[in-house]
């Protein structure tokens, strides 16, 4: 696959990710959530913030699809503006991710020897912390807004990508292209941007995607204890929260958000494992 | 030809040392062991030797593409080891390297006209416009057609492949090109095509090469000096005439016998060669000791030097 250009190698990639049916059923799905996340004001039935007590804790109907809640909030409405801050937050965080992870990841694998040491002992390093309670001691101390959580998730989540384009760059700094790159007298930051860098992205995609589904996750998890984004702003970890109490009286308004979690991380999971297996050619016999 | 020396090697030595933990035992590879020679301007000296000998290190070490242990080379009388960064990359555009393997080489993410052009940009001598018409000009000099700029190295064949790799090292006039190899990947009709192309440009373009192959034949065709390398050093060096009329060290004539010839009646007789393994005293004695057939006992004791046997005909070896 490296022998092909960008836009007949998409081409290829994409002949073999149709094969996979899971996959493309996951991308489908990434999509709806994606539209509905961007044209949330006009799918939403109603205000997601308007309160009315008379309607409170109602079932499922036509009115309100998904119910309402203790507040007389329709479910409905706060899930759609919901699915704006899971991606987001997904997608913020896991690009900062990306570009820390390639960042050293692509200084320690083109410059080796002392660099590289000490870049990865500072991966093995970052991997010892439990992720998930360091995030929680950080937005215990610097608050929970949204744009710390983003952030926070995306300091916390680019070993993997670091410890993969540093794997890359290795082998691919020994290649001939690079070397007849050096012969031509080219700097190190164009050799490492424009000719490894564009070689090594492929098992990038595959790991930011998975990052993805980690990230939403995490901020529903957080979301969940309280530490997460915070109300009346609707997002799928705190809708699930304020209804915890409700659990028995109403199960909508749990199951609704805990089926979105999950579909959009199961959704994600699918496309990177699609990924993954189509822009492996060891792996592309098997399905 | 002139007299005139573009490039001095002297004494170069590359070596590999293995790197185990917990070990202190430093005994290197020695892929280069101490090579000299010069090479006029306008010259062509052709490098043989068999797979492994050196050859490609030493190729590549004398343009710094990988850091030598230890020597010097001297540039236009500029000393290359003792350049460093910036420096270095200033003289880059006059000394250019053609790999082995066009597969290999060529950035298949790019565009040929990038892989071509990006020389130019990088050290400002053409933009725009004006360098998109030098890489046509330069496509159109090693055979290609000038829309080809815009096609990726993977819809090319090998031959093509390689002609955008001489393209690549042409483009930013280059006095001296080392050419690792650059006919063995191909097919044998297409190596003719590829030989003459590099014939045809020194030619126009005044270019000084260095030539490195295992392939003897081809190496007479374009070189006008060969030297012969051995585990790491040159054992003979000759202008190509007298390296084929006469060739004196035991490891060159093995060479030339190896030529497959296509008149079974012009068979001559052959000088048979051992493979049995003596034990050398390390860092001592002849390294083709083993396989020699005229092996004496001083051979294995004292490592014999490269000496002058008349007309820069260059032999190592204690009983020539």
């Amino acid at each position: 696959m490296n022998e092909r250009g960008m836009t007949s190698q998409i081409k290829f990639f994409w002949k073999y990710f149709k094969r996979n049916r899971l996959a493309v059923g996951g991308l489908t799905i990434i999509l709806i959530i994606f539209i509905v996340a961007g044209t949330a004001p006009f799918l939403a039935p109603y205000d997601p913030g308007k309160t009315d007590v008379s309607l409170k804790l109602k079932p499922p109907s036509l009115k309100h699809y998904l119910g309402t809640d203790q507040l007389g909030r329709d479910v409905f409405s706060r899930m759609l503006y919901g699915a704006r801050i899971s991606l987001s937050v997904g997608f913020v965080a896991v690009g900062i991710s990306i570009f820390i992870g390639i960042l050293v990841g692509a200084i320690a694998g083109y410059y080796g020897r002392w660099v590289d040491s000490l870049l990865m002992r500072l991966v093995d390093i970052m991997f010892c912390f439990p992720t998930f309670f360091l995030i929680l001691t950080v937005v215990a101390l610097l608050g929970p807004s949204i744009f710390n959580i983003m952030v926070i998730i995306g300091l916390t989540s680019w070993m993997g990508t670091a410890r993969f384009v540093r794997a890359e760059f290795l082998s691919l700094k020994e290649r001939d292209f690079v070397q007849a790159a050096r012969a031509l007298g080219l700097n190190d930051r164009r050799i490492i941007f424009r000719h490894i860098l564009p070689n090594a992205l492929a098992p990038v995609f595959v790991t930011a995607t998975l990052d993805v589904a980690t990230a939403i996750l995490v901020e529903a998890g957080l979301s969940f204890l309280g530490f997460g984004v915070q109300p009346p702003a609707p997002s799928w970890g705190n809708i699930l929260t304020e209804g915890r109490t409700y659990i028995f009286d109403a199960w909508w308004l749990t199951v609704f958000p805990g089926l979105a979690i999950l579909l959009t991380v199961l959704s994600f999971n699918l496309v990177g494992e699609g990924l993954r297996d189509s822009l492996d050619p060891r792996l592309r016999g098997r399905r | 030809m002139g007299s005139e020396i573009l490039v001095q090697v002297q004494d170069l030595k590359k070596y590999f040392f293995k790197e185990r933990l917990f070990s202190t035992e430093k005994e290197p590879i020695r892929a280069v062991d101490g090579i000299s020679f010069s090479i006029r301007k306008g010259e062509t000296l052709g490098l043989v030797g068999e797979s492994g000998c050196g050859k490609t290190t030493a190729g590549k070490a004398i343009l710094r593409l990988i850091e030598p242990t230890s020597g010097q080379v001297f540039f236009k009388g500029k000393d290359l080891m003792s350049l460093r960064g910036e420096e270095l990359r200033k003289l880059r555009p006059f000394m250019q390297f053609i790999f082995q393997d066009p597969y290999e080489s060529l950035n298949p993410r790019m565009r040929v006209g990038e892989i071509v052009g990006e020389g130019l940009e990088i050290h400002g001598v053409a933009r725009g416009k004006e360098k998109r018409e030098r890489v046509e000009e330069v496509l159109e000099q090693v055979g290609l057609h000038p829309q080809d700029a815009f096609r990726y190295p993977h819809e090319f064949s090998g031959g093509q492949r390689q002609r955008i790799g001489i393209a690549r090292a042409i483009a930013l006039r280059p006095e001296l090109i080392v050419a690792d190899e650059p006919v063995s990947a191909l097919d044998v009709s297409i190596q003719a095509q590829i030989l003459n192309l590099l014939m045809d440009l020194r030619d126009r373009l005044g270019l000084t090469y260095l030539f490195i192959s295992h392939d003897l034949r081809i190496v007479k065709h374009i070189s006008d000096r060969i030297a012969v390398m051995y585990l790491g050093k040159i054992v003979e060096m000759a202008s190509s005439e007298v390296l084929f009329r006469q060739p004196l060290h035991p490891y060159t004539q093995l060479l030339l016998q190896a030529i497959p010839r296509l008149d079974p009646a012009k068979r001559e007789e052959k000088i048979f060669f051992k493979e049995t393994f003596l034990s050398l005293e390390k860092e001592r004695g002849c390294l083709f000791a083993p396989r020699c057939p005229h092996f004496k006992e001083r051979c294995a004791r004292e490592a014999p030097f490269l000496v002058d046997h008349g007309d820069e005909h260059w032999v190592a070896c204690h009983f020539v």
